[in-house]
């Protein structure tokens, strides 16, 4: 065993060693040696989350909205009191200066998730890597996650689906909300709304490893003042906003 | 009472010998698409496919151990039917067995039966 824990610190700093290599400008061997091998389980080591520059963030750009639509399965919007939404534009004003900033609004993946809290059957779980999902095979659909959310997150599905994507399934009578595209992110991806922010040219959205210090998400966290949404709450949530 | 007990043996004798002949008991139209190996013996997915298909869920789900070999996707994608696109159906792979052998069925409920990458990244079937 201590012989195995011993090839397996000596392969991370192998790594580690190589990951600063170059192989060409702006290609550094650290992005493909993030993509975990696929017989792998997630780790703690990672914390996976996501900063938002509200000062980017476009008022009535729905680019990010569309891209989780189209990735998850979610477009047809046929009840719109009712549908599932897994992520939302809102736009703030302050009164008293007339400040306006607009930003989008889904799962803040807790560290300490209220969903997980409440949750009954244990459904609602977190994953080693700080992704928040719900275990559909578990869930009972009490809607107990949705009430416990302060971000209000999640979503309750009401029909029957038959045009799922075959990577994200998903049917009536369980509650689901943002996954982070864990499909993606688990083969070394971005969420869908990351991508379709950096396309549209607006860049307000970064993803990344907030336990990797080399990281531009936790490099850009140590830099600026970032928000998390009701701190007072003490979740230590995986999303933060910059410029609120 | 012996005349009971040799009746019963009578009806057993008579109820074994019609399931036997054949053309008289409805099968399951278990149509091989690809035919080739399987990830595991037929006998062992026969009696523990759904065995594998929940280990292997829990897995993915929960450590996000995505390998191909027990996924409900890869199965799909050789087991679907070339003419209509899915494991459903009365002579779909997965339903037409689960209705002879009168299993629910309520992956469906969730995943999709048809193969195939339907994503903003990839391209469709």
């Amino acid at each position: 065993m201590s012989e195995n824990n011993s090839r397996r610190g000596f392969l991370a700093t192998s790594a580690a060693a190589l990951a600063g290599l170059t192989l060409a400008p702006g290609i550094r061997l650290v992005e493909i040696a993030t993509a975990k091998p696929d017989n792998e389980p997630v780790t703690a080591k990672v914390r996976w989350g996501m900063l938002i520059d509200t000062t980017r963030c476009q008022s009535g750009c729905t680019e990010c909205v569309a891209a989780c639509g189209k990735e998850n399965g979610l477009s047809e919007v046929k009840k719109p009191r009712t549908d599932a939404q897994w992520i939302r534009k809102i736009d703030l004003k302050e009164l008293k200066t007339g400040r306006a900033l607009s930003l989008p609004m889904m799962c803040q993946h807790c560290a300490n998730p209220p969903c997980v809290d409440v949750c009954p059957t244990g459904a609602s779980f977190k994953r080693a890597d700080g992704i928040v999902l719900v275990d559909r095979h578990i869930c009972i659909g009490c809607r107990y996650c949705m009430m416990a959310c302060p971000y209000k997150a999640r979503s309750f599905v009401h029909e029957p689906h038959t045009d799922q994507n075959p990577e994200v399934p998903r049917g009536q009578g369980c509650v689901e909300g943002c996954t982070l595209c864990v499909h993606r992110v688990d083969r070394g991806g971005t969420p869908a709304c990351v991508e379709a922010c950096a396309a549209a040219g607006h860049n307000a959205m970064l993803f990344g490893d907030l336990n990797d210090p080399e990281s531009a998400i936790a490099k850009r966290v140590r830099e600026v003042k970032t928000t998390q949404v009701r701190a007072d709450l003490k979740l230590d949530l995986g999303v933060r906003y910059e410029g609120i | 009472m012996k005349a009971i007990a040799l009746a019963v043996l009578w009806g057993l004798t008579f109820a074994a010998a019609y399931a036997a002949e054949p053309g008289r008991t409805p099968l399951p139209a278990i149509a091989i698409e690809k035919p080739g190996q399987c990830v595991e013996p037929k006998d062992v997915m026969r009696r523990d496919h759904m065995k594998l298909l929940q280990h292997q869920r829990d897995k993915t789900l929960h450590q996000g151990i995505r390998t191909k070999k027990h996924s409900l996707n890869e199965c799909i994608a050789c087991h679907a039917d070339r003419k209509t696109g899915t494991v459903l159906g009365k002579d779909g792979f997965c339903q037409s067995c689960h209705e002879y052998a009168a299993v629910k069925l309520d992956c469906w409920d969730c995943h999709q039966p048809k193969p195939g990458q339907k994503t903003a990244s990839g391209a469709k079937p």
